[in-house]
């Protein structure tokens, strides 16, 4: 009896791995999802998605803004569940050493063609009320969106099947280095190419990968429709999200199409428990309530916790890994659910010679092998 | 009898006595239905106690506040509308709650819930000389069964605890929540004056039970309520005088609820007990060898309620009405006839409120807490009592509330013959649990329409599709909503095999300031 085969397995049901099927099958290769859990029960379940553009770096911003135009072109496409809101963001200045930020912001994003507009203490105020007073200013970027991770990623997984790709789920599955896949039935898998799609854990199969295991918070508050209107995070959310500190808090609030708000965001390394730590909660808290005072009163309803894929150089790792045959598609940090559909993309484009908008190179993972690991 | 308070209802002026909650005084004057759900359906109160979260009310301009947990005050604000514009909550609040981290207070014995098994346990770790805190999210201690009842004395034994508890030095701390532990041995609480920070040495848990509710069509319903949560709501101060009501479900508290609330003067037309005759007689001939006050108790109830049909193997499949209840459809297996009613007192049995043990680790067995012979739980220091450990009722909790109040004050020769009475006690636990298992038909009531998660409005035809808890979580937002799951949890349980993924602090909503 010979070893069933397919073209491309795809190991993680994250959005990542959801983008990576539907594109793949939507190419024409046979294409099948491998999760041990339930569909987008990762880091894409414990995430915002907060559909956003950054500017951290040149590639960061590529990757970023590619990927948010591909979601705004599948955004009239998306069942209900996927509570897709264009909410745009709102970046806080708390003083006046983060408008000049707010400034150079505005003018990088001007300069690529992001629509953002400069907003000063009185229009901030104006557009979210229940910020504290006293902040400088803000900038808003009117084309940014929310959507609910874990609907989104069964999405994109049932658009691949209309593609004829396979999903299988609650099986633990054992992928070697000849592209077979071994299943824990003793049965196995043959295809052309493997890709890892696993967020934090991608390291444990490739224990060299410069992936660290990012924990964060996030506290969920009962529904209180038109409370705010934009994802709204302060500018010191780019020194917490981007510096290497053990640990860090930052304001970031959106909402929910639910008309719940999801408060975040904490960020911590060298923690391997999944626990809801009452000492970052009441930080991460905290550091709400300075923005915005009010939050104190509305009823906070569940907190849970999750890990980000963080790579030392912020951005993620696609394409090859050391073995032949395999693919990364991981590192995303707290970028993932985002930079999902243009990864896949790039994917495609590595595989199939199709070309793609944005060149794969950054984020190839052979930037870390052989020279210094970053 | 209590002062008359005058609050307003949506800006009408009501009048209520102040010891009644703001949920029973709302029932009374507006009607079943004081909310909408998610998408848009009439809910009531449902349990009576503060678990369902079917009662939130916007209370002085606070949203989702319990209104069953709230007693009436003078001057209340109370609306039933849902406020949607940004406006109405920046203009209010203009000074910030305060946030401080709150008090610390530091005992040597925490307990957890001030029903029967509480009270027992904190009454003797004080008697050994130990300084204690009794804890309860209700305004009243009493738990359920002892229930503060405005309209009724309370029973003898009750009394005689309450003496008992009024003489010793136990600080007792109502409408105080449990959030969950932020440090080792504490506890963070939301009092009525803020949060607090309660630091012990050893911890009894007795958090106690909560109805099982099943989903069948039309069991969202106003005026479908549980068994125990409609005496709550009664006890509460609303009046179901002249009410047709209809008792079903299943388990010893049937009895009871209908005699309490034929008591009441209510209409109660049948009691359906789902458990087969056969069971229940075999379940009597039991009582009658190893327990038979619990049979005298059981026929006295009975006799208080002469007249009214009990009928065992007996159960509803569906309610209907428009705004709310009408009547209800019942079914003994072969015949099914429809009861026109008011209201009905549904709980199929009694689930242990985990939470609490969940989030400290304690092992569980079989669905109940573990614990050795003193009551100690598989974390050392750490004590469950009551229906924790077995649904066994007040005789069962007041022993082993007593075996761990010692046990816990490191005076375990004052344990004596309460071991003895505690085996009898387990005994009993196990006999009720076998003559009420529930029938294999109460997992096909509900119809692919049938809401299964209240908060969300999720229904049974979007959630058959799953094979786990997780990912029916997850694609549907089941269990998601205030209640954390205390409602669907177990009819989940019971339907597909599924259990809770996990427990996390916060144990119930709270203010976000209360957890910074």
């Amino acid at each position: 009896m010979s070893v069933p085969t397919c073209d491309v397995a795809i190991l993680g049901a994250g959005i990542v791995g959801a983008a990576c099927a539907r594109a793949l099958a939507c190419e024409g290769l046979r294409v099948i999802v491998l999760d041990g859990n339930p569909i987008g029960s990762g880091a894409t379940a414990a995430g915002m998605g907060h559909i956003t553009v950054m500017d951290d770096s040149e590639p960061q911003f590529a990757l970023t803004r590619y990927s948010q135009q591909l979601w705004n072109d599948v955004s009239d496409q998306l069942p209900a569940d996927v509570e897709y809101v264009q909410t745009g963001t709102l970046w806080i200045a708390a003083d006046e050493d983060e408008m000049a930020t707010v400034r150079r912001k505005h003018a990088f994003y001007q300069e690529r063609g992001v629509d953002t507009e400069i907003l000063d203490a009185k229009a901030v105020a104006e557009v979210e009320p229940n910020l504290r007073t006293g902040l400088a200013g803000g900038l808003r970027v009117s084309d940014e969106s929310v959507i609910y991770p874990p609907c989104a990623a069964r999405w994109l997984l049932e658009q691949a099947q209309l593609d004829r790709a396979t999903i299988s789920l609650g099986t633990q599955v054992f992928p070697m280095a000849d592209r077979t896949i071994q299943f824990g039935d003793g049965s196995s898998l043959s295809c052309g190419s493997v890709i890892h799609a696993t967020g934090a854990w991608a390291s444990r199969l490739f224990p060299s990968l410069p992936i660290r295991p990012r924990k964060g918070h996030l506290v969920i508050t009962d529904r209180y429709p038109g409370w705010v209107r934009h994802q709204i995070v302060e500018l010191g959310y780019l020194k917490s999200a981007h510096g290497s500190d053990r640990e860090s808090v930052a304001f970031n609030l959106q909402p929910r199409k639910t008309g719940q708000l999801l408060l975040g965001s904490s960020r911590q390394f060298d923690v391997d428990h999944k626990d809801v730590e009452p000492r970052m909660l009441k930080r991460m808290i905290a550091r709400g309530l300075e923005y915005m005072p009010r939050l104190a009163r509305l009823s906070a309803i569940r907190a849970w916790t999750g890990f980000r894929a963080a790579t030392p150089d912020s951005l993620p790792l696609i394409g090859p890994a050391e073995i032949r045959g395999h693919l990364l598609a991981t590192g995303h940090e707290g970028l993932g659910i985002t930079t999902s559909l243009g990864t896949a993309e790039l994917i495609v484009s590595h595989l199939t010679g199709k070309s793609s908008a944005i060149s794969i190179e950054p984020y190839l993972p052979a930037r870390f092998q052989g020279g210094t690991d970053g | 009898m209590a002062e008359r308070v005058t609050l307003t209802v949506n800006n009408q002026p009501i009048e209520a006595y102040a010891d009644t909650s703001v949920a029973a005084a709302v029932m009374q004057t507006h009607g079943l239905a004081v909310r909408q759900s998610v998408t848009g359906q009439a809910r009531g109160p449902v349990c009576g106690m503060g678990v369902c979260f079917e009662c939130r009310l916007t209370v002085d301009g606070v949203l989702h506040q319990r209104a069953c947990l709230l007693p009436c005050r003078d001057g209340m604000k109370i609306d039933t509308r849902a406020s949607s514009e940004p406006e109405a909550f920046a203009k209010r609040d203009a000074k910030p709650a305060t946030n401080a981290s709150g008090s610390e207070r530091v005992y040597d014995v925490v307990v957890l819930g001030a029903g029967p098994a509480g009270i027992a346990a904190a009454c003797c770790a004080a008697d050994a000389g130990r300084r204690v805190a009794l804890i309860d999210d209700n305004p009243r201690g009493g738990g359920q069964i002892w229930r503060h009842d405005p309209a009724k004395p309370p029973p003898r034994e009750a009394e005689g605890w309450r003496d008992r508890l009024r003489r010793t030095s136990v600080e007792i701390l109502s409408s105080t929540l449990i959030l969950g532990s932020f440090a080792p041995k504490t506890l963070r609480a939301e009092s009525p004056t803020g949060p607090c920070t309660l630091r012990f040495q050893r911890l009894i848990l007795a958090c106690g039970a909560r109805e099982r509710f099943l989903p069948f069509p039309g069991w969202t319903l106003p005026g479908i309520f549980g068994a125990g949560g409609l005496q709550a709501l009664v006890k509460s101060g609303y009046s179901v005088h002249g009410k047709k009501v209809v008792v079903a479900g299943s388990g010893p508290l049937l009895l009871a609820v209908a005699a309490y609330l034929r008591g009441h003067g209510a209409d109660v037309r049948l009691v359906a007990e789902q458990a087969p005759r056969s069971k229940l007689l075999r379940f009597g001939g039991s009582l009658l060898w190893h327990q038979p006050s619990k049979l005298f108790e059981a026929m006295g109830l009975r006799w208080q309620l002469r007249g009214v049909p009990y009928r065992a193997g007996c159960w509803p499949i569906r309610t209907d009405g428009a705004q709310q209840v009408t009547s209800v459809t019942l079914t003994d297996g072969s015949r099914t006839w429809t009861e026109p009613c008011d209201a009905v007192a549904c709980g199929f049995g009694l689930v242990p409120n985990l939470e609490l043990p969940m989030l400290f680790v304690c092992a569980i067995e079989r669905g109940f807490v573990k614990v050795d012979e003193h009551q100690q739980t598989s974390v050392a220091g750490m004590y469950a009592v009551g229906e924790l450990t077995g649904i066994g009722g007040v005789d069962k909790s007041l022993i082993e509330g007593q075996i761990a109040g010692w046990a816990a004050a490191d005076q375990p020769v004052r344990i004596g013959g309460l071991l003895n009475e505690s085996v009898r006690a387990r005994r009993f636990s196990e006999l009720l649990d076998d003559a009420f298992t529930l029938r294999d038909e109460l997992r096909h009531l509900a119809d692919d329409a049938t809401i299964v998660c209240r908060c969300e409005d999720v229904t049974y035809g979007a959630l058959k599709r799953f094979v786990g808890q997780r990912d029916a979580k997850l694609q549907t937002r089941c269990g998601m909503g205030p209640c954390q799951g205390r409602i669907c949890g177990p009819a989940l349980q019971f339907l597909f095999g599924w259990l809770s993924d996990s427990v996390r602090p916060p144990i119930f909503p709270t203010a976000l300031g209360n957890l910074s």
